[in-house]
């Protein structure tokens, strides 16, 4: 596309110039929808802040470290995660949040190869590498390569569950217990789950 | 993002726990849910979700039809011919009533 348009420009200044045709249509797309009255530059803006005013979340990390010391709670929890989630106080944002519990046996991980779903309510925005082409691809592929990337070496005899988010369910991987650790306290053990962990390319900590 | 109040029991789902099903193998151009690798599959349903807005009809504001949801377990030696890890990896994915068969 030629660049002698004056007003194709990405919506923010610290965007970068979009390379290809599907970048430029979305930046197109985005201009007749405000040309055609749908919502304003200053609403985008306002929606972008928004999005982005997001911390990253430990609620998830508490919901772990819940689930570690009560174990009705990690019954619960692995039964039906949205009424558990939501019992401890966090929103469980309206979709069908599974939870899958790593054994010595079953390491789970998780992946959108179609986009980038991701719990957002307990885990905040997803990591770059999460929407990455390349984590999407080789995730289904060639998970055990991937996860001695993230530092994460699985014994032979440890099944890989990959979970592919490819339509309306969200999920959270409950990591194993770290050894060493059975006289911690709950809010000790959150900060051994980092998000990582619950992602699934990780284990959690070691104290 | 569909909210959960779409999600709901519906009619007697056509596929149980345990049993066999293929994932449609056919092409579409437009917006759908089942990523290419996953077609023509074979795989067991893991379980059965609620029923939630067809995707493809959603995509275009089309008059809404809910449809039974499923999670279906895959082996990864299935996938892959040349897949490098343990037999018993698998690949659980959600798939749509109206892209599986009996198997």
């Amino acid at each position: 596309m030629s660049h002698d348009h004056p007003h194709r420009h990405p919506p923010q200044a610290d965007h970068r110039e979009p390379v290809s045709h599907y970048e430029w249509l979305g930046v197109a797309l985005n201009e007749l929808l405000m040309e055609k009255g749908l919502y304003t530059a200053q609403e985008l803006r306002e929606m972008m802040a928004e999005v982005e005013a997001v911390e990253p979340s430990t609620h998830g990390a508490r919901v772990v470290a819940r689930a570690w010391v009560d174990e009705d709670f990690r019954v619960r929890l692995l039964k039906d995660a949205n009424t558990a989630v939501e019992a401890l106080g966090f929103d469980s944002a309206a979709t069908d949040l599974t939870v899958l519990e790593n054994t010595d046996e079953i390491h789970n991980v998780v992946v959108c190869t179609l986009c980038s779903c991701y719990p957002r309510s307990l885990l905040g925005r997803p990591p770059t590498w999460y929407k990455s082409a390349s984590y999407r691809s080789r995730l289904v592929r060639e998970p055990r390569s991937v996860l001695r990337e993230f530092g994460t070496q699985l014994p032979d005899n440890v099944t890989v569950r990959v979970h592919d988010s490819t339509a309306e369910l969200r999920y959270l991987v409950l990591p194993l217990r770290p050894q060493g650790t059975d006289d911690w306290t709950e809010e000790r053990l959150a900060e051994l789950v980092t998000r990582d962990s619950m992602i699934g390319v990780t284990t959690a900590r070691t104290p | 993002m569909i909210p959960p109040e779409t999600a709901r029991p519906g009619p007697t789902p056509r596929f149980r726990i345990g049993d066999r099903v293929r994932i449609d193998a056919r092409p579409l151009a437009t917006h759908h849910r089942v990523p290419a690798y996953a077609k023509g599959q074979t795989g067991v349903i893991i379980r059965v979700c609620g029923e939630h807005e067809e995707p493809e009809r959603l995509a275009f504001g089309q008059q809404h039809r809910l449809r039974r949801l499923y999670r279906v377990r895959l082996q990864q030696t299935d996938l892959w011919k040349t897949y490098e890890g343990s037999p018993t990896d698998t690949l659980d994915i959600e798939i749509f009533d109206h892209w599986l068969q009996p198997a």
